[in-house]
């Protein structure tokens, strides 16, 4: 509760830093704030208060993904400073949509009521649509703003009419009352209720760019500004993640037996197309959103388990995917702001110019492509077990095609490694900070670190 | 201890290599791996002759998942570990005429290989004998991607993909595994106590024979193979056909055979898997038979004599297990030797093409004696070492054979095809070394000292290997026996 209260101080603090004069310290104020509202968040473990009637919970869960959301939006802002003091963007302005939106990714990952569901989606949507026009001379990324504005609007539209549905079946908002009226109706629920899941579940295709709902992400990812894609890739995508989990979790019980075909069939075909269209990009931002769509599918394989297991699982997957993420944002920053492009041919022969550079972008994408000692190799390995783990049927079958859309993987996450270090290309090199150099280095090592010793985090719960 | 620090040793020194200048990284390495091996000796003496893991540590990793850092050594672990350790500085020492555009990387990726693999061998817990796995997969693939020559792109990257296929089954079928057991656990002994039935070995095998045939690789999963072989710096090249694909045998004979007996008795999976081995012998044979190149030529010869291995292997006799495990030694030592050879032929001349070379005897008489009884080791001479693997191979082979029908002829036409590839490489030998020199060859220079401290140890282990195996064979022997034991009982128990 404290943090969604002090981010969104943060966030006003922001938004009139330029006003009172106190912009050359925002970046200081704003990373110390984070850090402290991460230390206050990890305080409130196991407190579980509830605020305003109970559509709020402050629970372990929240606290989880408050968390990593944090630590998440701490890398973010650690990883752009250099973008934003180089006065291509207007600080203030941006810090505080930035902050606003994680405010929704917070109200997200700690609601018990269906209206705060949607109150969450649209904190955290509406930032996001500014943001990604935000490079207003450019084309595409008013384009990219447009078109996710309106994908956007479309999505809440139809989450809007599946939370009515819900409510029209059950007379109530709150999560534990339909999760008690599912329970005394085990022979079978009324058809609206069932359409108004449905409906919710295509709202969060759309926001988590599930096939056959992914359409706006790659212009989207593309259009807009890179230090804005990585924070869309990354955070927005845990935020709606987090709420979504806990909207079937909380509501449906444990098995949710009722839409494990549709999640199953929508996991396994985002899987395999995001993985076989992410092949032929030979823009590497357009392949990260194409590689963003194909780890969504993985993760919506927690969906189908439903335990104390698969919330670690998605949290771990969620960890692990945007740390390597925005580390290859990172990189893929450097590099199309030093050689003004963003595709593939201009990480050529970055492992001679910049070795750091290329080595941080190589641990990434091992780590995407979930090979060890990397943590994105356990974090597939774990959700893997924990889903055969249920012992259902089909579920060798959906870790098959999750194997299959793995090695498909490799592919395009390879022709960056390839590129980087068996093709000739300019060898100027630029200059990165120090602060910045370590900053990546240590996420990288996070990478290695959480992969060798997973026990870290896993054996916790 | 010593196993743990068998392992971590070479992973550190790969680390710590980048503290030291880039002109002393070789020096570094070769002290590095030196030390490795002076702990695999130590082992060695201190080890009993029993069936039991030693040097053990088994220390909580993962603890809810049941993962455990579980390491030790039996008779099998410990030659390979000690293969491994008795040929990596080798390996190092044939790259000191070489200078690599980044030395320290070079031979940090060399020594993180050299974890890996060790790691692989002395594993004793699925999940950690996974991660080894693969992570013996990335450091070669960068150094043949860095270093390699022609075409390296495609090649490594088809080289990776292939591999990774493989793997990805098995750790498909590690996790089934791994949910079977009781007490849900990724130890080797659970694994070995479990009670599957037939259709679930037929499952596991195919899961765990993919990634283990195209490690070593069996037909038709070699496509890889030869362009890699060609395409990597000699080292590679050295490190892939000496030690990585023994991964490949020793995972079938340590996770794959006693696991699912069952299945390996089944036509449609152990025998098709000997049959296939087989059908890579002759047809790696007859392809060697066409080769103008000798490294080429080589590669395909290594792939035939590979298959001999996997065959007898997957028979699952206690004659052809042991002759796999000697095998696996001494088909290490002789192909790094003639890799070496290979490699030695190119600096001089810049050509492996035989057709452009000959008479190189009379120039380099030194070079010859040493290429000659590698040679003669690589084609099972007797009193060399292939010479007792591959008769022990073809016993095991033969026993199994007289239980199938037509078995007869796979066996004898498997003998056969290897004495084919035997004959011409002599005359690959003679068209070489043998005849006039021409304007290529005249200027050969015979051996230099560090080429002959990689030469002369090889030579003495072919020759000791052949002479005296019964000091190899009994240091496996019990570790074998109790594997075919626990095959024979749970063969009987069902």
């Amino acid at each position: 509760m404290k943090a969604l209260v002090l981010t969104s101080v943060l966030g006003i603090f922001a938004m009139i830093s330029e006003i009172i004069g106190l912009k050359k310290i925002l970046w200081y104020v704003v990373v110390l704030g984070l850090a402290g509202i991460f230390c206050l968040t990890v305080g409130d473990w196991n407190l579980s208060d509830t605020h305003f009637y109970g559509m709020m919970s402050f629970d372990n869960y929240a606290v989880l993904f408050t968390g990593l959301l944090l630590l998440l939006a701490l890398l973010w802002f650690f990883i752009t400073r250099e973008t934003y003091e180089a006065g291509e963007f207007n600080q203030g302005d941006q810090y505080a949509l930035i902050l606003f939106s994680l405010v929704g990714g917070i109200v997200l990952s700690s609601y018990t009521n269906l209206a705060m569901l949607f109150l969450g989606i649209e904190i955290l949507s509406i930032p996001m649509y500014i943001l990604a026009g935000s490079n207003k001379k450019d084309l595409s990324s008013n384009e990219a703003s447009l078109k996710y504005f309106m994908m956007g609007a479309f999505a809440t539209g139809i989450l809007l009419f599946g939370i009515a549905l819900i409510y029209g079946a059950t007379g109530s908002f709150s999560l534990h009352h339909i999760a008690a009226y599912a329970a005394n109706h085990p022979d079978g629920l009324p058809t609206i209720f069932y359409t108004g899941m449905l409906l919710i579940l295509i709202g969060l295709g759309f926001k988590v760019s599930a096939v056959p709902f992914h359409f706006w992400a790659p212009d989207v990812y593309q259009g807009a500004p890179t230090v804005i894609t990585a924070f869309m890739a990354t955070l927005v995508k845990t935020s709606a993640f987090a709420g979504f989990y806990r909207l079937f979790h909380d509501s449906m019980g444990t098995g949710n037996p009722h839409f494990y075909s549709t999640i199953a069939t929508i996991s396994a075909v985002t899987i395999l197309i995001g993985n076989i269209l992410a092949i032929s990009q030979t823009n590497a931002k357009r392949m990260l959103a194409y590689s963003g769509v194909a780890q969504a599918g993985y993760m919506l394989l927690t969906f189908l388990i439903m335990n104390e297991q698969s919330t670690i699982a998605l949290l771990f997957y969620l960890g692990s995917y945007s740390i390597a993420t925005l580390c290859a944002f990172a990189v893929l920053n450097t590099v199309s702001r030093a050689r003004g492009s963003e595709d593939f041919d201009a990480f050529n022969s970055l492992g001679k110019s910049h070795p750091l550079l290329a080595l941080i972008m190589t641990i990434s994408m091992l780590s995407l492509a979930g090979i060890p000692p990397a943590v994105g190799f356990f974090s597939k390995f774990y959700l893997f077990a924990t889903l055969l783990n249920t012992g259902t049927e089909g579920s060798i079958w959906l870790v098959s095609i999750a194997i299959i859309g793995s090695l498909i993987s490799v592919y395009y996450y390879f022709k960056l490694i390839m590129a980087m270090y068996a093709k000739e290309g300019d060898i100027k090199t630029y200059q990165v900070t120090m602060v910045y150099k370590t900053v990546l280095v240590l996420m990288t090592a996070a990478i290695i670190l959480l992969g060798i010793t997973p026990g870290m985090i896993i054996d916790k719960f | 201890m010593i196993t743990a620090s068998l392992i971590f040793l070479p992973l550190i020194a790969g680390l710590i290599i980048y503290a030291v200048k880039d002109e002393q990284a070789k020096y570094f390495a070769l002290f590095a791996s030196l030390t490795e091996f002076i702990i695999a000796l130590v082992a060695l003496s201190t080890f009993t002759i029993s069936s039991n893991a030693q040097f053990e540590l088994n220390v909580a990793w993962v603890e809810s998942m049941g993962i455990h850092f579980h390491v030790g050594m039996d008779g099998i672990s410990l030659l390979l570990a000690l293969l491994t350790a008795f040929l990596v500085p080798l390996i190092i020492l044939t790259a000191f005429r070489h200078n690599y555009s980044n030395n320290r990387l070079f031979y940090s990726l060399m020594l993180i290989m050299q974890s890996a693999l060790i790691g692989v061998f002395v594993s004793y817990d699925a999940f950690l004998f996974y991660i080894f796995w693969e992570l013996a997969l990335i450091p070669i693939y960068f150094i043949s991607l860095l270093w390699g020559g022609q075409e390296k792109l495609k090649v490594t990257f088809k080289f990776f993909v292939y591999t990774l296929v493989g793997s990805l089954f098995m750790l498909l079928g590690i996790i089934y595994l791994y949910l079977q057991t009781p007490n849900h656990s990724f130890e080797l002994a659970d694994f070995y106590a479990l009670q599957l039935g037939k259709e679930e070995q037929v499952f596991i095998f195919w899961a765990f024979f993919l990634a283990f045939a195209i490690k070593m690789p069996v037909f038709p999963f070699h496509t890889w193979q030869p362009d890699t072989y060609t395409s990597s710096p000699a080292q590679g090249t050295m490190l892939l056909s000496g030690i990585m694909l023994k991964m490949g045998v020793y995972g079938a004979i340590r996770w794959m055979i006693p696991i699912v007996p069952i299945a390996m008795d089944a036509p449609w999976c152990g025998t098709l898997a000997v049959v296939l081995a087989v059908v890579g012998i002759i047809y790696a044979s007859v392809i060697a038979l066409m080769q103008k190149d000798f490294k080429r030529m080589i590669a395909y010869v290594s792939m035939a004599h590979v298959g001999v291995i996997a065959a007898g292997v997957f028979t699952s006799n206690i004659d052809a297990l042991q002759g796999a495990v000697f095998q696996m030694l001494s088909h290490g030592v002789t192909v790094v030797g003639l890799f070496f050879v290979i490699d030695i032929l190119l600096d001089r001349t810049k050509s492996t093409q035989i057709s452009t070379l000959g008479g190189i005897r009379s120039v380099a008489p030194q070079f010859a004696l040493y290429f000659i009884i590698i040679l003669f080791g690589s084609i099972a001479l007797p009193l060399t070492s292939g010479f007792v693997g591959e008769f022990l191979l073809f016993v095991g082979l033969f026993k199994f054979s007289v239980s199938v029908t037509g078995g007869m002829w796979l066996a004898a036409i498997a003998a056969l095809s290897i004495i084919f590839g035997a004959a011409y490489m002599l005359s690959s030998y003679q068209k070489i070394m043998l005849g006039s020199i021409n304007s290529v060859t005249s200027s050969f220079k015979d051996l230099v000292l560090t080429e002959k401290a990689v030469l002369v140890p090889i030579v003495l282990v072919i020759i000791w290997m052949g002479v005296y195996p019964k000091f190899f064979l009994e240091i496996s022997e019990p570790a074998v026996k109790s594997i075919t034991d626990h095959i024979i009982n749970y063969t009987s128990l069902k």
